[in-house]
Formats: C-alpha cells, sequence, structure tokens
C-alpha cells in the first residue's frame, strides 16, 4: 500500500515569503538571568529572534503573507483559502486567518481557517492546501506558518522559543517555483509536549520529546515518503526538517542520511532558535532562496503530540525571476538587534503591569 | 471598546486604503466626501503604495491608557511617495536612529489592544525599508 | 449689530483644586464677574467646557452651571472647542448681545483636569486631535506639538535654546500673579536642562494641566453707565479654522487657522499690528507662541525666535506676551484658558493689574485661544473705552 499523498492535477508553490523580526535575545543572556551562566558551554542555539513589543502571528504573517504574493504575482482575489498554523494564535476565538485574509486584499471569497498542531501547523496548512488546489477546488490556495513561541522563564525551552515563520501560494504547476512530487503525513498520539487550554506556557517531556516523538515522526514519514517516490536521500539538492534546537536537524539528517552540506542552508535555528510552527517552513524558504532550478528538496516538520508532514518538490526555471522579487529569508535574518534579558520579559508580557 | 470604528476602517488601517477625486485625480489619504480641490463628489478607492519619508518624528514616553504597553513609541508625519502626508507611528527603528527625510516603507502592526479583554487594533505603521537583492 | 463691552471680570487661582467640583470652580468665577459688574443676574449663560464628559462625567454643563450660580430658569449652553472653547463660549456671549437677543451674557471657561489619572487625561486631551487618524495612532497631545517643534528647528536651523524666551518671561510674569500655578522664575539653564517628554518638548516648554474657572459679564456698550463695572470695550472676537490633523495641511508649520482668525480680527477692529500693545498668545507649548507670532503676522515666517530672543516680549517691551504667565506660568486648564487671557487682558486695558506686570499705557489687547494644533482659533481684541 502505497502512504504518499498526491494531486490529481500538477501542482507547486508559486509564491512564498519569509518573515523574521528583528530582534533576538542571546541564549546566554538567559543563561546568565536563571542559571548564572552555569551552562553557556552547552547552549542549544546561539540566540532566539524576538517579536517587537507590536508583532504578534497576526502581523508577522501579514508581512510573510505580502511577500508570497510579490513572488507569485497573482490577484490575491483568486486565493479561496488563508489557513494559518501556529500555536501563538493571538485570539483563542477569532481566526488570524480572517485578519490575514483582508490586509492582503484576499477577502471576501475565500475560506479562512487557523490551524493548531505544535511545530507543525504551519505543514499542515500547506497539505490542506495542496489538497484544495489538486483536488481543483480552488486554483490558488495560502498556508502561512508562523508563531512566537513562548517558554516558561527559567525551563530549557526558553532558550529557543522565537518567533518567526513563512507563508505559501499554492498553485498550478504551470506557474509554480517548485513542483510538488508528493507528501506523506505520519501522525500518533504521544504526548511529548502540550499546552493545556488557559496555560500561558507549555509542559514537555523533555528527553521523551526526543526518540518516541521528533525522531521516530521524521524518520517514519521521510523514510515512506522516499520509499513511494523511490528516491535516496542523494537525489535531494537540500533538505530541512523541524529545528527544535541546532543538534536535532543534524542528527535526524545523519541518520537518514543526509550529508550537512544539504541541510546546511535551510539550519537556521542556531541563530533564531525555534520559530515553532514557522520553523521547518521558514528554513525552506531559505532553502528556495538559495534553489537552483532542477533542485529537489525536502520538507519534514515535526508537531508534538505528535506527527511529521514530508514533502518532496522540484524547483522550476521561475525561482529565478521571483528569488529577489521580495526580501530574502537571510536579510530578514541578517538585521539582528540584541536585546537584553529585562526587554524581552517586558515584551513577552512575562512583566505584569496592569 | 470601539469594535465598529476598528471594523469601519479596516481597509483604510491595513491597506493604506485611501481615495482618488474621479474628476480631477487628487489623491487622499484619509479618504474625504468631497474632493478639496474641484468639490467633485465622486470619488474612487486608491490603495497608496506605502513607501514615503519622514517629514517629522518625536517619541511617546505617556500615552492613552490602551497604547501604555508600547511606551515609549516613535511617531511621525510620513510625505507619502504619491503626496498625501499621513500621521503615524515608526517601527524597528530606536529613536536615535530616526531623521527627517529617511525613507520609510509601511508594515501592518499591532497599534493598541482595549485591555486584556478587548479587540487588538492592527494597522499601519512605517519603518526603514528592508532593501531588494538583486 | 451692537457694540459690546466687558464690565465683570471674575476668576479662581489655577490650581490642583482637590477640594472644588467643576460647578463650584464655575459658579465662584460667575458670582465674582458679576460682583464686579454690578449685576445679580444675566438673561444668558455660555459655558466653555472641553472635558467635563469624559473627566467629570458631567455633560449639560449650562443648566448646571446656571442653576449652581444662582440663576437657574436663563438661557444656558455649553460650548466646546477644544482647548479654545472659553474663547468660543466668549465669542456667542458677544454675539447674543451684539445682536440684540440679549442684553447682558456671561462667559466662563471652567475646566478640572486632575479628577482622573494622567492616563485619563492624557487620553482626553487626545479627543483634540483627529480621532480615527491621529489619537488612535497612538498620538498625544504633546507629540502632536512635538511633530511641529522639530520640524520648525529643522527647517529654520534653530536650537533648542532659541525657545528659552517664552518659558523665561512667562515664569517672570506669573511670579506676580496670585492666580498663576507657577510663581517663580526659570532660567536659561533650567530651561535648557529641563526633562524631555516629548522630544523636542521638555517640560519647561509644556503648559501644566491644572484646574480653574475664569468669567466675564457683558453687556451693550451703550448700557455700560447703568453698571458700577469698569467697562472694556471688545473691538473684535472672531474664530478661523484649519484641518483637524496636522497632515491634512500643506505646510502644517504654518497656522492657518490663526492667521484667518487674526486677519479677520484686525480687520473687524480696523486695528492693525502697531496698535496692539500685549499680545497673549496660546503658549500651550513654545513652539506655539513662535508659530502663533509668524501667523498672527507680527514676525515673518521663520523669525518667530530670533524676533523673541531680542527680548522685547517682557511687560516693558515692545510687545508683551503672557503677562499674567501665560499658559505657560499661569497654567492651562484647557476649556477655561480663553477666558483666562481675556480676564488679564481686560485686566490690562483697566490698568489694574500688579504694577511689576502693569503694561504701561495698554490700549488694546490681543488674545489667541487654539483649540487642538491649531485647528480652531478665536482670536479676540480688546480696548479702552
Amino acid at each position: 500500500m502505497k502512504m504518499n499523498m498526491k494531486p490529481s492535477r500538477p501542482i507547486g508553490i508559486v509564491g512564498y515569503g519569509a518573515y523574521v523580526p528583528r530582534y533576538r535575545v542571546a541564549a546566554a543572556e538567559i543563561s546568565r538571568v536563571w542559571r548564572q551562566g552555569q551552562d553557556t558551554g552547552a547552549l542549544p542555539v546561539k540566540q532566539k529572534s524576538l517579536p517587537g513589543a507590536d508583532e504578534d502571528t497576526i502581523t508577522m504573517s501579514i508581512e510573510a503573507g505580502k511577500n508570497a504574493l510579490m513572488r507569485a504575482d497573482i490577484d490575491p482575489a483568486l486565493i479561496r483559502s488563508v489557513w494559518a498554523g501556529s500555536e501563538s494564535h493571538p485570539y483563542a476565538v477569532k481566526p488570524t486567518s480572517t485578519v490575514v485574509a483582508q490586509a492582503l486584499s484576499i477577502a471576501p471569497y475565500t475560506t479562512a481557517a487557523d490551524f493548531e498542531f505544535a511545530c507543525k501547523a504551519g505543514t499542515e496548512a500547506m497539505q490542506a492546501a495542496l489538497g484544495f488546489v489538486g483536488s481543483s477546488m480552488a486554483d490558488y490556495s495560502l498556508a502561512i506558518a508562523m508563531d512566537t513561541a513562548q517558554g516558561r522563564p527559567g525551563d530549557a525551552l526558553e532558550y529557543t522559543a522565537a518567533a518567526g515563520g513563512a507563508a505559501f501560494i499554492i498553485g498550478p504547476a504551470a506557474n509554480s517555483v517548485a513542483i510538488l512530487e508528493g507528501s506523506i503525513s505520519y501522525a500518533t498520539d504521544t504526548p511529548d509536549f502540550f499546552r493545556r487550554s488557559y496555560q500561558k506556557y507549555p509542559e514537555h517531556g523533555n528527553r521523551f520529546t526526543g526518540e518516541p516523538a521528533y525522531f521516530l515522526h521524521i524518520s517514519n514519514a521521510v523514510r515512506t515518503l522516499l520509499e513511494d517516490l523511490e528516491l535516496k536521500p542523494s537525489d535531494f539538492a537540500m533538505a530541512v526538517f523541524h529545528q527544535p534546537n541546532t543538534k536535532f536537524p543534524q542528527k535526524v539528517a545523519k541518520q537518514l542520511g543526509f550529508t550537512p552540506e544539504q541541510i546546511k542552508e535551510g539550519l537556521l535555528s542556531p541563530f533564531i532558535g525555534n520559530t515553532y510552527a514557522g520553523a521547518s517552513p521558514l528554513g525552506f524558504s531559505a532553502a528556495l532562496d538559495a534553489a537552483k532550478p532542477g533542485d529537489r528538496l525536502l520538507l519534514a516538520s515535526f508537531g508534538s503530540g505528535a506527527g511529521s508532514d514530508a514533502l518532496s518538490f522540484v524547483v522550476t526555471d521561475r525561482i529565478e525571476e521571483v528569488r529577489f522579487a521580495a526580501p530574502t529569508t537571510r536579510s530578514y535574518i541578517d538585521r539582528e538587534v540584541l536585546v537584553d534579558y529585562a526587554t524581552y520579559a517586558r515584551w513577552r508580557n512575562k512583566i505584569k503591569h496592569h | 471598546m470601539d469594535i465598529p470604528r476598528t471594523w469601519r476602517l479596516r481597509d483604510q488601517r491595513y491597506l493604506l486604503q485611501g481615495n482618488q477625486c474621479e474628476e480631477c485625480g487628487e489623491l487622499y489619504f484619509p479618504k474625504v466626501f468631497i474632493c478639496h480641490k474641484c468639490r467633485c463628489r465622486s470619488l474612487k478607492d486608491y490603495q497608496f503604495s506605502g513607501r514615503g519619508t519622514v517629514y517629522s518624528y518625536s517619541t511617546v514616553y505617556q500615552a492613552a491608557p490602551n497604547f501604555d504597553a508600547f511606551v515609549p513609541y516613535i511617531v511621525a508625519l510620513i510625505d507619502l511617495k504619491e503626496g498625501p502626508r499621513v500621521t503615524a507611528q515608526l517601527s524597528d527603528i530606536s529613536p536615535g536612529e530616526v531623521e527627517i527625510g529617511m525613507p520609510v516603507e509601511m508594515v501592518v502592526r499591532k497599534i493598541s489592544e482595549d485591555g486584556e479583554r478587548g479587540v487588538i487594533n492592527y494597522g499601519y505603521k512605517f519603518r526603514p525599508p528592508i532593501p531588494l537583492e538583486e | 449689530m451692537r457694540q459690546v463691552a466687558i464690565i465683570g471680570l471674575g476668576q479662581t487661582p489655577v490650581r490642583e483644586h482637590w477640594e472644588k467640583g467643576i460647578r463650584e470652580l464655575a459658579a465662584n468665577a460667575v458670582l465674582d464677574a458679576l460682583e464686579d459688574a454690578g449685576l445679580h443676574r444675566v438673561e444668558a449663560l455660555y459655558v466653555g467646557n472641553m472635558l467635563s464628559g469624559l473627566l467629570a462625567g458631567q455633560e449639560n454643563l449650562g443648566a448646571l452651571i446656571a442653576e449652581t450660580a444662582g440663576m437657574a430658569g436663563i438661557e444656558a449652553i455649553k460650548v466646546e472647542a477644544a482647548c479654545g472653547s472659553a474663547a468660543a463660549s466668549f465669542r456667542q456671549a458677544l454675539l447674543a448681545v451684539a445682536s440684540g437677543a440679549v442684553d447682558s451674557a456671561v462667559a466662563v471657561g471652567v475646566e478640572k483636569l486632575t479628577e482622573m489619572s494622567g492616563t485619563a487625561t492624557t487620553a482626553g486631551l487626545a479627543t483634540a486631535a483627529d480621532s480615527d487618524y491621529e489619537a488612535s495612532m497612538g498620538l498625544s497631545f504633546v507629540a502632536i506639538n512635538a511633530l511641529l517643534m522639530q520640524r520648525y528647528m529643522y527647517e529654520f536651523g534653530y536650537s533648542k535654546a532659541d525657545f528659552a524666551p517664552f518659558a523665561v518671561n512667562a515664569h517672570d510674569n506669573a511670579k506676580y500673579n496670585i492666580n498663576a500655578m507657577f510663581r517663580y522664575s526659570v532660567s536659561m539653564e533650567q530651561y535648557t536642562n529641563a526633562k524631555v517628554i516629548c522630544d523636542p518638548i521638555n517640560l519647561l516648554d509644556s503648559s501644566p494641566i491644572a484646574d480653574g474657572a475664569a468669567a466675564v459679564v457683558v453687556v451693550p456698550l451703550e448700557h455700560v453707565g447703568r453698571y458700577p463695572g469698569q467697562a472694556v470695550l471688545i473691538e473684535a472676537c472672531e474664530i478661523g479654522t484649519d484641518t483637524i490633523s496636522l497632515d491634512n495641511r500643506e505646510n502644517p508649520l504654518q497656522l492657518k487657522g490663526v492667521q484667518r482668525s487674526a486677519q479677520k480680527a484686525l480687520k473687524t477692529s480696523g486695528k492693525s499690528h502697531k496698535d496692539i500693545n500685549i499680545f497673549e498668545a496660546h503658549d500651550a507649548f513654545s513652539i506655539m507662541s513662535a508659530l502663533s507670532l509668524e501667523a498672527s503676522g507680527f514676525v515673518e515666517f521663520g523669525h518667530g525666535l530670533k524676533w523673541a530672543a531680542k527680548m522685547n516680549i517682557g511687560p516693558g517691551g515692545d510687545l508683551p506676551m503672557s503677562t499674567f504667565g501665560g499658559l505657560k506660568g499661569r497654567g492651562h486648564p484647557v476649556g477655561a484658558t480663553g477666558l483666562y487671557q481675556i480676564v488679564e487682558g481686560a485686566t490690562q486695558i483697566r490698568g489694574t493689574a500688579p504694577s511689576e506686570i502693569q503694561v504701561p499705557d495698554a490700549r488694546c489687547a490681543m488674545m489667541q485661544n487654539i483649540g487642538g494644533s491649531g485647528a480652531n482659533v478665536t482670536t479676540t481684541i480688546l480696548g479702552k473705552l
């Protein structure tokens, strides 16, 4: 039985766009506050991105969506879905996606919904968009992967919980920059990390988040995808894995037979931390920024709870036309402004002032 | 809770949508109901590019309650490329970096929050442009 | 239209009046003005006020103040033009008497800004600006003035210290005004070192938030002999407006509302700039003094500070300004301010100001009260009978 999911017509990514806020807080700064620097030699990332006081998943989604539209070069009113995957939607009830649809001139003739699946809410939205366009229900569909993740002060995840993401406009293969070859979704009930309703910070199972969660799900999704498509790791120019830290994606890549060179372009966590639902899609936008026509790219997400989406794309000639039609992923990552822990704590509402 | 206003002004705030006189072509932001040049009452929506330059600026340290969480923040008058001047906040910039005449581009940001329970107001702010590579 | 004169003046000290509510402040000023005029009652009452609804939860001030002042039953309404409310109410009183509709009227300006917390007051004052496009973008009223000051300094190359003469003069004069809030001098050095509140505006550029009420009684000129109060002639009182927000003005540094109102007032009175002995500008912020001097036609555009630097704005100077301390030194109870200016101008013309701040041979005084950032401007000219 083939597990592979393929659309009934050729489709792909017609536009993509990144967003990363300009602020960073150094992992060493967090260590200084909570551990007096005890673990400075073994930090999971160098620094993490941080949204400004006036940014949230909605504003960041709008900018990434704008960038995707600039590259897609289509009338926004042709888009029939705005699906935003995040674990940090500003409203508990009221879609992120309607604000984004309005701000991007996609409204009113569109479906709009928010996805939640921890760190793979974004690729979940992409899968849905691929199905929507692949079935010909829509010509264009916008999927957004964006987060402003929060870690409990002093918790191990505080070092990495970051902000950023990417947006993808799915459409016909004819004007795609990368055509979908097939995808796999793999999900089981694995409570490695979760946040209960009305709780501000998530809980996690420490080392349980590794083998039975991250590694098992990604490995199974990617292996099955390669088998079904009859591909081997060396057929890919680049591969992007979910990146909760620097080590995990390096380790899973190695286990699956990918080289450090293949994952280099899309490995952003050392510089910006773990952007949760935004993480692997943002890495994928960085890979697209660097891709050449004919390159095959792998995107493999992981979301706690738990599951993995693995997708294979082949880059087209159109990448050369649109690559610089919007700011590159790198141009966002490079504009870093370091802030101290107190500023970070204030902006992220860790200090109550009323 | 001024929910109707947030709703009513959403396209102006998210898209920098003003209008244009159908008679003489004059551009307006915010929208006008009669052309101030030729008194024509027929005007159509016009979306501004969001590109402009700083005409003047200052920093707010004491704000109204809805803006409390954001102080200090920078406010400015922006001369849009197409002509009209807009009052807005600057974002992604520190007070010492602002200069009259500097180019800026429009972004959508959180403008205010109606307390912890109320609506979040989003709208235009301006920031130094992120350059496109070639 | 009949000529009209002021025959009674009343004011409360400008203070943080914790112990007095809005009705008591207003009633005190009205009753003092009636007593000064020698009247028990007038036919109409015009109440200038900006923020009673927001800060005191009280509107319908006309009926309230008429009742509190013991005149329940007379025609009485509130007039609102932001910080220019008081002078606007004065114009309504003038029109009512000049038209022959009534034979006596009181205009009272009253404001209580200390009723609520600082941020509520900040939000309240911002209602003078465009709510959809200025205030809801996070602009405080100070910020709007700061945008003007920043641009003015940029265009004309002025430094911060160039603005000092306005604050220094205002404080020097306020010292002798028992009703003023700040009765002390400030030095040039204190000015330049003052805390920045909204760059480039510092604390000594800004008039203080305060409570107070001021009132005048007006009657037809032909009736002044019937009353004991010393009469002062109203030569003109004219309103000019401009767009509410700065961004809709071709050149925000040129206050067209001020220009329109000043030109109209000069025309109505038949006076020229040379005839004006006193100019009470709306110096809520130093930048407004400079821009008002220019837009009113006393000095050329961009020359306000050069001119003020010569220090000819003191009580014995070429054009005395802020003779009782102005908004800066006396205090700025917003919706009352315009009538403080008119009471002070009338006092100068009567020749009854404290000797240190009495302008010698004061014959003609111009008072300018501005609502918003130059959006609604009333210019009044008073003359000696």
